[in-house]
């Protein structure tokens, strides 16, 4: 970072509204100028497919393409001096899974710039996988040209140490479809923004979450959906369940609906459920309208414990406490997941989150 | 042959107030074969008592005992009752968003018999056991209870019923919100199970029709948290007649 941004950089200091909920001691960091980032490619590809590129360009010839407040996404932007770089052909169909990993980081921090272009008329779904250990602020900026459709798949699987600031903004052309899940199982400290803003009509995007904390892990999902232009449909679902007393999850849905957006069609949904006393779960859907013109517009945001009527039934039918609570927890998250449609997935996180729930405290 | 033995058994629920009590001392005795029908005023006790047989956290046991063939039931958990041989089918079925009733019936059958039941007789025996009571096979894949009519939620417990065979089984007001064929149809699920393994059955009703269709060997009048009058099936057109203004001040 150059000293000239320095002093322009202002260090959130957490009583700042978009930090309010985060625990900035948590951050290793990632928001503090005094602490250098990492600058390097992390991610790795398993297999690119013909019609898909992969290439690390210079960052400073791709310049970001959206607007961002956030100030460690600011950070990312001034410390990252590359770009990983996903083309996806116009005109592709690609019906497997583009993965990509990321395995081999430490608790030092870094940063990195992710960018995909998905040319018109393509169609795939690009997957990134986090795990292990890692401190790490991201920006992934997903460009969807006209008619393009695409499924952007995060998992957060990571050890209970790592911190991951990313923001994930995708930016809707014409006639396209951008389907989004967020999935955090793993991590100390989660911060997730996706993003997203639209560029023509008829376009879609579908976000989806699926979050589980338990005892010691915040995770922060900050959705943010942009309707500027007419005839733009979005769709927010995303679940959480919380399992320990200091476990704590956030959801923050800012839809916003301006004087130019007529013709949009917005349903927002939170649902949280917590399986301890003391866990806490916030969930804020901020809906603002510009415009009486619209197709539909609503939200909806619950949070509640845990079922004892259905644990009760499962149970008078010879089902065990625990394979009962099992079957009531997937049931919950079923509707996120049996959509996610990468069944290898599917398993891994359900398997992942019977498993926390074996510490289940009530 | 199995029995399932109640003596003076009080069961209060935890209210805003404080304990508040609602049975008050029950005794009765279910041996297999036999029909035992429960018939009493709103608010007496009765889904107390079958839910407090299954074990339902709300209600606190305060004294007397359960016993089916000797062995102690309040001391089991909600499944150990289950797995014992005790059915109910519930006034109010529950819904279980995104779990399906296949994946539910398969669990339950799994933990009931202790074994998973073979794939290939597994799927026909559910479909038959569906067919015979009505049902769409497509009710399958639909998540457990959930947007199923009054009348769909008491077949869904006959089909259970049916398929975890227990030895002792409570009905409790499953004939209400079936109509005149439903009624016909979940009937002959019971009577079949009574006759495939000679179940005991407690049938809380407030109406004699379903008596019709399944025939009672005793009737028991229910009354402020007690049973008050026993006797047959005649009972039953007596109390249909005469209401339970007799009983009232029981
Ligand atoms: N949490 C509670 N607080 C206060 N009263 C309660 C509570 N739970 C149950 N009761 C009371 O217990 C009594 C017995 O209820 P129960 O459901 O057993 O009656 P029932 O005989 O099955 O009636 P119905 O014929 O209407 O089904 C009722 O008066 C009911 O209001
Ligand atoms: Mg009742």
């Amino acid at each position: 970072m150059s000293l000239d941004t320095l002093t322009n950089y202002m260090t959130p200091t957490g009583r700042e509204e978009p930090w309010r909920f985060t625990p900035m001691n948590r951050l290793a960091g990632l928001h503090d100028p005094a602490v250098e980032l990492r600058d390097r490619v992390s991610l790795e590809p398993l297999d690119i497919p013909s019609g898909v590129s992969l290439t690390i360009e210079a960052s400073d010839i791709f310049p970001p393409l959206s607007d961002t407040e956030d100030q460690i996404i600011i950070r990312v932007r001034e410390s990252a001096s590359k770009l990983l770089l996903l083309t996806i052909d116009a005109n592709a169909e690609i019906n497997e899974p583009v993965f990509l990993k990321r395995e081999v980081l430490d608790l030092s921090p870094e940063v990195s710039r992710v960018r995909i272009d998905a040319g018109v008329n393509s169609h795939a779904t690009i997957v990134i996988e986090n795990s292990g250990d890692g401190v790490i602020a991201e920006e992934v900026e997903i460009n969807l040209a006209s008619g393009s459709n695409i499924k952007f798949v995060t998992l957060q699987e990571w050890s209970s140490r790592a911190v991951h600031v990313a923001r994930h903004h995708a930016i809707i052309g014409k006639d396209a479809s951008f389907t989004s899940y967020v999935i955090t199982v793993g991590g100390s400290l989660v911060r997730i923004l996706p993003t997203v803003e639209y560029k023509g009509p008829g376009s879609s995007a579908e976000l989806f979450g699926l979050y589980f904390a338990t005892d010691g892990q915040h995770f922060e999902h900050r959705v943010h959906v942009d309707h500027k232009v007419p005839g733009a449909k979005s769709r927010v679902n995303y679940k959480g369940a919380l399992n320990g007393d200091s476990a704590r999850t956030v959801w923050i849905g800012d839809v916003f609906i301006k004087a130019t957006a007529q013709g949009t069609d917005t349903y927002e949904l939170n649902r949280n459920l917590l399986l301890s006393h003391g866990a806490r779960a916030d969930s804020v859907p901020n809906l603002e309208i510009e415009t009486g013109d619209i197709v539909g517009a609503g939200h909806a945001s619950t949070t509640g414990r845990f079922d004892d009527e259905q644990l009760f039934y499962l149970m008078s039918r010879g089902i065990p406490a625990e394979q009962a609570r099992r079957l009531v927890i997937r049931g919950f998250f079923a509707e996120i997941v049996s959509k996610l449609d990468i069944e290898p997935i599917e398993v891994r996180v359900m398997e992942r989150i019977d498993g926390e729930l074996s510490e289940v405290k009530s | 042959m199995s029995r399932l033995e109640i003596k003076g058994l009080h069961v209060s629920v935890i209210t805003e107030e404080g304990s508040k009590e609602i049975l008050r001392g029950v005794d009765l005795v279910i041996n297999s074969g036999e029909t035992h029908a429960i018939m009493g005023p709103n608010g007496s006790g009765k889904s107390t008592l079958a839910y407090s047989f299954a074990g339902h956290p709300k209600y606190t046991i305060t004294a007397g005992t359960v016993t089916l063939d000797g062995a102690d039931v309040l001391d089991m958990t909600v499944d150990e009752r289950a797995k014992a041989g005790l059915f109910l089918a519930m006034q109010y079925p529950v819904e279980v968003p995104g779990v399906s009733v296949s994946n539910f019936l398969r669990t339950a059958v799994t933990a009931i018999r202790g074994e998973a039941p073979k794939v290939r007789t597994w799927v026909g025996e559910v479909k038959e056991a569906m067919t015979q009571l009505s049902m769409d096979p497509a009710f399958s894949e639909r998540n457990v209870n959930e947007g199923f009519s009054g009348g769909e939620k008491k077949r869904h417990e006959i089909l259970q019923m049916e398929l975890l065979k227990p030895k002792i089984a409570i009905l409790d007001e499953t004939d209400s919100g079936l109509d005149v064929d439903a009624l016909r149809i979940v009937s002959e699920g019971v009577n079949r199970v009574k006759a495939n393994q000679d179940l005991g059955i407690m049938l809380i009703t407030h109406y004699t029709r379903i008596l019709r269709y399944i025939k009672p060997d005793f009737v028991h009048v229910f009354a402020g948290g007690r049973i008050v009058e026993e006797g047959g099936p005649e009972l039953a057109t007596k109390l249909e007649e005469n209401g339970y203004a007799e009983y009232a001040t029981a």
